[in-house]
């Protein structure tokens, strides 16, 4: 089912891309291929392998169950804080906190992922802020003044 | 007697103290991402690109960690396929059918130092074999127009795609995503952009670094939260290490004969080290006269992959640097670290850099040596490695993989792109979907893009132009024999079992 489903959004998909390319407007000196031909042309064999994977689908894939999918969307989201909590937050505090949360994910063991945290944090800190150079903040930037 | 004359420029480079210290540290690091399960010479190299760039490397000092990481990787893969059957990385999953039944015979130490000289051989004759043929290929690669450059980029998508899955359509659906993410931003010929949706930060198109770290590393991290990092038992226990002399006599043509498959292997664009150490051993299993012990332990069962497999290794970087069209997933990663350096490999590179290729290339003949005294004398130590559990590791990965971004983009919306990639990866990865024509899709497909145009202004829109040279109706014919022995072959192409 999977591969049928995958296989439908992909002829979905590479039509709206093939629509997008015909709209592409060319300008009045282009070459004799022009913007839209190889864009068309990857459309046309996406759609292809799209409709291949409609008819002759793969045997279906080992899904994890819902808690397991549950968990990699939390990791999902947890990235997707980290990335626009690290500059308001600092680098320390946010990357423990992620760090913390990608461990207990993986190996449900509150000490141990608390511990990797904030090793990581602290001593990734050290590396990229020392060794590398990296112009890192600490703390907020409101805490730094 | 030019040949000496840039082996001299080359050592010249690569003696000097800072370069030597990068590949040694190269050399560790690369042993010791290779070694974790899950780690392979991809991720391992994807990881650290955005560091030497902050780390302010020039183009040669660069090469050199990355390509000693790269060489490293290649060696420590099989540390895990011996002592606990799960292979470090892909091109190291053949060394467990034997690797891993002689180790639990209680000669684990003597499968490590025998994989070990196994891979150094490999290695060391696949550099010389760069050494000798790059620049010839280069020449070659003079020849080469548009129309041919075009050819050879189908040649490697398909070949590509007939290694990376079970299912020509998937594979071939994977270079149209890398094909179609590389048409997103301006447009090089007519300075319009396509695909942008107006977003600004699409303008530049997308940054195959973020894309590569997202596949290979992020996805990663999720494929473990999924498996909950139980593959990380450790298996056999590890006796004092000794040279297992009889063994490296009994297998010396095994490794020879390995070595060049593996090399040729290699030099196959889009095949790679995995491709190389199956056809070692499966050609080593179907010449000798009995064979009734491989499966279970038999020596030559573990020289030929490995032997095989660094000897790929060696081989992939000679189309990356003469044509610009890397023959694995690692060489791929090394071609964006070129191309974000502003160096566009190909013949010119020769000319224009030598101190960049023949560094490179001494460089690599230091690293084989410092590889064989890590990985005999030190194996020990690396093995240690095996037992950090992934719920430390992985957030490592993670968080490197952040900072690397981060810093070499300083933008938030990278960091999303990012994760992005990073789910792309895993439902790729469980729907036999191979990620590698993706990354491979994204770095060539500009460049496929230009040639094919460029070859319509060259015959004024004639399609046929495509098809006039000899080299590219080659080309063209081993782009659909690649793209159609899969079919043929995929009962043949059986990974044995082992035995025991």
């Amino acid at each position: 089912m999977t591969d049928r489903i995958t296989g439908f959004i992909v002829v979905v998909l590479a039509l709206a891309y093939f629509a997008g390319a015909t709209t592409l407007s060319e300008p009045f000196f282009a070459d004799p291929l022009g913007p839209k031909a190889f864009p068309m042309g990857v459309a046309f064999v996406a759609a292809v392998c799209g409709v291949v994977m409609l008819l002759k689908p793969d045997e279906e894939p080992a899904w994890p169950g819902l808690t397991t999918l549950l968990h990699i969307g939390y990791a999902v989201v947890a990235l997707v804080l980290y990335a626009y909590g690290l500059k308001p937050l600092g680098f320390l505090v946010s990357t423990a906190l992620v760090g913390t949360a990608i461990s207990y994910l993986i190996s449900p063991n509150v000490r141990t992922s608390v511990l990797t945290g904030i090793g990581m944090s602290g001593g990734l800190f050290l590396l990229f802020k020392f060794v590398f150079g990296l112009s890192l903040f600490a703390f907020p930037r409101w805490l730094m003044g | 007697m030019d040949l000496f004359a840039n082996l001299a420029l080359g050592f010249d480079v690569a003696l000097t103290p800072f370069t030597l210290a990068l590949a040694v540290a190269g050399c560790i690091i690369g042993t010791m991402v290779g070694s974790l399960p899950g780690l392979g010479p991809s991720n391992g190299v994807a990881i650290l690109i955005p560091l030497t760039f902050s780390f302010g490397l020039d183009a040669t000092q660069a090469l050199v960690l990355m390509t000693s990481v790269y060489y490293g990787a290649m060696y420590g893969g099989r540390i895990s396929s011996i002592l606990l059957n799960i292979p470090g990385d892909e091109p190291a999953m053949m060394t467990c059918l034997d690797g891993y039944p002689m180790a639990k015979k209680g000669r684990a130490g003597d499968a490590l130092v025998l994989s070990g000289v196994a891979s150094f051989v490999g290695a060391l004759l696949a550099t010389i074999g760069l050494m000798l043929l790059s620049p010839i290929l280069a020449k070659v690669a003079y020849l080469f127009g548009p129309a041919e450059y075009f050819a050879l980029y189908m040649l490697a998508f398909a070949t590509l795609g007939g290694i990376g899955s079970n299912n020509q359509a998937k594979a071939a659906l994977a270079v149209c995503i890398g094909l179609g993410i590389a048409t997103i931003g301006v447009d090089s010929t007519t300075g319009m952009t396509r695909f942008t949706g107006d977003n600004m930060h699409l303008f530049d198109g997308i940054d195959f670094l973020v894309a590569i770290v997202g596949l290979f590393a992020v996805s990663e991290v999720l494929v473990f939260i999924e498996s909950h990092g139980k593959n990380s038992a450790i298996g056999v226990k590890l006796e004092k290490i000794r040279i297992p002399w009889a063994d490296i006599a009994y297998t010396k043509w095994t490794m020879l004969k390995a070595t060049a498959i593996g090399f040729i292997a290699g030099l196959l664009p889009g095949a790679g080290a995995s491709l190389g150490s199956f056809l070692a051993y499966m050609q080593e299993k179907s010449s000798v006269r009995d064979n009734s012990e491989f499966g279970k332990g038999d020596p030559r069962g573990i020289a030929a992959p490995e032997a095989g497999n660094n000897a790929a290794a060696g081989g992939a970087l000679v189309p990356m640097l003469t044509l610009g069209v890397p023959g694995s997933g690692t060489t791929a990663v090394l071609l964006a670290l070129l191309m974000t350096l502003n160096i566009t490999p190909g013949p010119t590179l020769f000319n224009d850099r030598p101190e960049v290729v023949w560094g490179l290339i001494a460089s690599l003949l230091i690293a084989n040596v410092v590889l064989l005294i890590l990985n005999v004398p030190m194996v020990k130590m690396f093995s240690k490695v095996l037992q950090v559990p992934p719920a430390i590791l992985l957030p490592g990965v993670t968080l490197v993989s952040f900072v690397g971004i981060y810093s070499l983009t300083g933008s938030y919306f990278d960091l999303l792109l990012m994760i992005g990639f990073g789910v792309l990866g895993y439902l790729l990865r469980k729907m036999d979907i191979p990620s590698v024509p993706v990354i491979l899709g994204i770095l060539l497909g500009g460049h496929m893009e230009v040639n094919l145009r460029r070859a319509m202004v060259l015959s004024d829109g004639d399609w046929m132009y495509l098809f006039q040279s000899n080299i590219s109706i080659g080309l063209w014919v081993f782009a659909i024999l690649g793209f159609l022995a899969p079919f043929f072959l995929r009962g043949k192409l059986k990974v044995p079992t082992q035995s025991s």
